[in-house]
């Protein structure tokens, strides 16, 4: 559910950072866009290299743009040093001083905006009893483990009550089963705070769980940004698509569109019908996405007709890996029922029956 | 290896004999040199029994006070301003995209290093003996500054290292924290650098302490420092008592070796 | 109002300028008492010699130059080769190659004893390196004169020991200066050495016996081949102050061995030739400066094979 439409908290406007000169020059940010609203969990989510965290140094203050504008509640931050921005971070390594205890690491904001020693001591107690670390106050942070530096990260980055928290892949040090827990402290403490976090991520899952809105970023660009249902099932294009989850693209002839659903064409001849992405422009022959588990093998029947080439037992489900008669391969997954094999066997022929809009028309 | 008969990767022929060769070699002339300062006898060939007396006789040589003093003045003064000019250096030399210069200021920085110290040496000799004559100055400050110079380069070299080695984040983190600049050169890069700028500082002391070159050639008359003092004394027939203040000498040099040792090796 | 690119360079401005005045106090320092005093010793070079040492300023003569290799008959004029400072510079070469190669014949299995000590007790070892390595130059000079003159260590054990019944004068000659250097730069070579081959990745010495090579192939075309740069390194750190030695040929030379160093030294004392001293320097500095431009090729050439 998105958050109630509120004020923007962060207004990016026509962005661009590059780096380097002449030849060598890069865009890691390409005229990117975006509203984040007060009080929501916004996620951008991308691979290495997309441009996500440069766009969450920029808003920092840690690097400057090259072209456009960052607003923060209406005003112009971009020339602002770090310092002097409400807004602070929590970094992917870190960073905790390590020659200060775990009290003085969550203090250092508030000592360095000069507020009274009790107000400071106070809010770190107040701090360490949010992230549940009361006993460790005086250890040293090479003294603790992975899980409770991260926590201490958090807590100093909250400590100074900033309006927005940008945390920069702040899990991906932690094993998979402490990344779970830190999941679902990370949503409680944005809860109980009300602050506004911009997470930044490479991992589909952590963004799907976890926030109000994604935007979903490649070289430079911002690609989609929706809730997570907007991105898993409605992807705009077909890097999306691929991106989060897994999906099946077929080439297709898109007929007339009525109330956002199409009557599409596939190659076999079938006709289906299909969501459309916002943004699409007709034209001669686009792309449909159709998620494996949305589709079921069947003997007879179906819209898709072909024959098995492989089949994968994983456990939950199976992979029916299928080679289409009108050319390609499509993937089917099954949800596995106790004691009843799938049935398939290699070579046998089959059809593939598509649930209802369950495709969506591509925008590119 | 339990048994002699595995077959050990990595041993080669004859390596260890040649390597505990090494170190007996290494070894020796200290020992010879720690042996003869024990000679109660006044002669350098005969071995009359074990005493302290040489320590004690070089203890009270006047001489040997002065140079013995005038050594740690100038290397307090050398090493002081070497680390200093070197610790500022290394902060406007790491951590950042090469600019124009930067390439000039390492070979610049590390100038003293490539050039044989006899020749810095006759070229201070030359500058500073005119200097003299001009202004009529011929004070401790020509050694100080002459030790300072090729102080630096060594002071630099560990404080380098360290700022190189330290998370950029963490100034990253203090400026996301309010700190401003200098807040955070004070509360975190400077606490962070300390054990850095204190090796430092102690290998220019040491440095400046066993100089003897470009101190033999830009000292004036009765400017003797300890290493130029013994110099002295090589030339003539010697007693055991250049022995003591050598063994003296290298005891200190050894602590301090030892203990740059320990704080070079410090995490924070 | 101003751009946001605007902001950009500015920033990156500033931070250089703050850059240039953070490092303008060594950069001075170093000038005025090292650089800057080489130029005046190259001008000192071409000006004619002073009656009791300096120079007579702004007369111009490029007789120290002509000095360092030939000399001038007093009687007839004529030009011969000045066959004294060209046996000085042969012995300086000569003497500093030999250092290098005794001392890269014992520092090498020594690097490699260390690398292949546990990891605990190597830290003992490279400690038991770096002492000597750190102690006053003179003071190893001075200790290996206890060990090499008439009544030292050698040779009272080797007459106890009835291999001698003479002692065997080595003080003031070539080889006492070789026991010296070698003894006084071994640490410049097994630092670097050992440096390298604690990098070395032992499964390669493995994957070699695998491949059926013999220890002493092992050796020599792996092990070597893989530390080469440690090679290089401390040899060039070997042979460099060994050529600019100058305190071990005057304690352990005593005058009657001497190398460039104290030629150099002569001419700004009893010679009162300072153009020749001057000259002598530039040159000795343009030989340093040639090993240390083959050790930036050679380290190039290897970085770009490995890299």
């Amino acid at each position: 559910m998105p958050a109630a439409p509120g004020r923007n908290a962060i207004e990016v406007r026509s962005v661009s950072k590059l780096f380097g000169t002449g030849e060598a020059q890069v865009a890691a940010l390409d005229n990117v866009s975006v509203a984040i609203r007060e009080n929501e969990f916004f996620t951008l989510l991308g691979p290495s290299g997309c441009g996500k965290t440069t766009l969450l140094r920029l808003i920092a203050g840690f690097d400057y743009p090259t072209e456009g504008e960052i607003l923060l509640y209406g005003q112009d931050i971009a020339p602002l040093p770090p310092f002097k921005r409400p807004v602070n971070t929590v970094f992917q390594s870190y960073a905790l001083f390590p020659h200060m205890t775990v009290g003085q690491n969550i203090g250092f904001g508030l000592e360095m905006l000069g507020k009274p020693k009790a107000e400071v001591e106070a809010r770190v107690s107040a701090m360490l009893k949010l992230v549940r670390m009361e006993a460790l106050k005086d250890r040293r942070t090479s003294q603790i483990s992975g899980g409770q530096q991260q926590r201490v990260a958090l807590a100093r980055a909250l400590a100074p009550q900033p309006k927005v928290l940008l945390l920069d892949e702040p899990l991906s040090a932690l094993d998979y089963k402490l990344r779970k827990e830190m999941q679902i402290e990370l949503k409680r403490l944005q809860n109980e705070t009300g602050i506004t976090f911009i997470f930044v991520t490479h991992d589909q899952e952590e963004a799907l769980t976890m926030s109000d809105r994604i935007a979903v970023m490649s070289s430079g660009r911002i690609l989609q940004v929706g809730s997570p249902w907007d991105i898993y099932d409605r992807p705009a294009e077909r890097f999306v698509a691929d991106f989060i989850g897994d999906s099946n693209f077929l080439p297709a002839a898109v007929g007339a569109i009525e109330n956002g659903i199409a009557r599409v064409k596939l190659l076999s001849g079938a006709e289906i019908s299909a969501t459309v992405a916002e943004g699409y422009q007709p034209k001669a022959e686009a792309t449909v996405a159709i998620r494996p588990e949305h589709t079921t093998a069947v003997r007879t029947g179906g819209q898709l007709p072909g024959s098995v080439e492989n089949v994968v037992y994983l456990g939950t489900d199976t992979h029916i890996h299928i080679k289409l008669d009108s050319g390609g391969n499509f993937t089917v997954r099954q949800q596995n029922m106790r004691s009843q094999s799938c049935g398939f066997e290699v070579g046998e022929r089959v059809g593939i029956q598509i649930a209802a809009n369950a495709a969506q028309v591509l925008k590119d | 290896m339990a048994s002699g008969r595995t077959f050990d990767l990595r041993s080669q022929p004859a390596f260890s004999f040649v390597a505990l060769f090494t170190f007996f070699m290494l070894y020796l002339p200290i020992a010879a040199l720690v042996m003869y300062a024990f000679n109660a006898g006044s002669s350098m060939a005969v071995w009359e029994g074990v005493s302290l007396r040489w320590f004690y006789e070089a203890a009270g040589n006047e001489r040997v006070q002065e140079a013995a003093l005038r050594s740690a003045v100038i290397a307090m003064f050398a090493a002081l301003t070497a680390t200093v000019a070197a610790t500022m250096a290394a902060i406007a030399t790491t951590r950042t995209r090469p600019y124009r210069g930067l390439t000039f200021k390492y070979a610049f920085i590390n100038q003293p290093l490539m050039v044989p110290e006899i020749v810095t040496a006759v070229a201070l000799l030359i500058v500073f003996s005119r200097i003299k004559v001009w202004t009529g100055y011929s004070g401790l400050g020509y050694l100080v500054a002459a030790h300072s110079a090729f102080c630096i380069p060594f002071a630099y070299l560990p404080i380098r290292a360290r700022l190189e080695n330290m998370d950029l984040s963490l100034e990253t983190a203090a400026a996301d924290l309010y700190a401003t600049k200098w807040q955070a050169f004070s509360h975190v890069t400077l606490p962070l650098l300390r054990p850095g700028i204190i090796a430092g500082f102690m290998l220019a002391f040491v440095i400046s302490l066993d100089d003897v070159v470009i101190t033999e050639f830009v000292k004036s008359g009765g400017q003797d420092t300890l290493p130029t003092y013994m110099l002295g004394q090589l030339r003539r027939e010697t007693t055991p008592e250049i022995n003591a203040i050598a063994v003296a000498f290298l005891l200190f040099s050894v602590v301090l070796v030892t203990a740059f040792f320990f704080v070079n090796r410090r995490k924070v | 109002m101003t751009s946001a690119a605007e902001i950009v360079t500015q920033v990156e401005r500033d931070d250089v300028r703050a850059r240039w005045l953070l490092s303008a106090p060594a950069l001075l320092i170093i000038f005025f008492a090292a650089i800057g005093p080489l130029f005046v010793m190259l001008a000192y070079s071409v000006m004619v010699k002073g009656d009791y040492g300096d120079v007579r300023f702004g007369e111009l003569s490029l007789d120290g130059w002509f000095s360092v290799l030939f000399q001038r008959d007093i009687f007839d004029d004529t030009i011969g080769l000045a066959d004294a400072h060209l046996s000085i510079f042969w012995r300086s070469v000569k003497l500093s190659l030999i250092t290098t190669l005794v001392t890269l014949a014992l520092g090498f299995p020594t690097a490699y004893f260390i690398a292949t000590r546990p990891p605990h007790t190597r830290e003992v070892w490279v400690f038991l390196v770096t002492i000597p390595f750190w102690t006053n130059l003179l003071i190893r000079t001075f200790a290996m004169q206890e060990v090499i003159r008439n009544e030292g260590i050698l040779n009272t054990l080797m007459i106890r020991l009835g291999v001698i019944d003479q002692p065997i004068q080595l003080m003031y000659t070539d080889a006492a200066i070789l026991f010296g250097m070698v003894y006084v730069y071994l640490p410049l070579m097994v630092l670097p050495l050992y440096a390298s081959m604690e990098k070395l990745d032992f499964r390669l010495v493995e994957a070699g016996y695998d491949l059926y090579a013999t220890r002493l192939r092992v050796l020599w075309r792996i092990i070597i081949p893989l530390v080469r740069p440690g090679i290089v390194a401390g040899s060039i750190l070997v042979f460099i102050p060994s050529l600019g030695a100058y305190v071990i040929p005057r304690v352990l030379g005593g005058g009657k061995s001497m190398m460039l160093g104290n030629l150099i030294e002569l001419q700004f004392g009893a010679g009162r030739n300072w153009p020749l001293g001057a000259a002598i320097s530039i040159t000795l500095m343009a030989m340093v400066m040639l090993a240390l431009l083959v050790y930036v090729r050679n380290a190039a050439r290897s970085g770009a094979q490995h890299g």
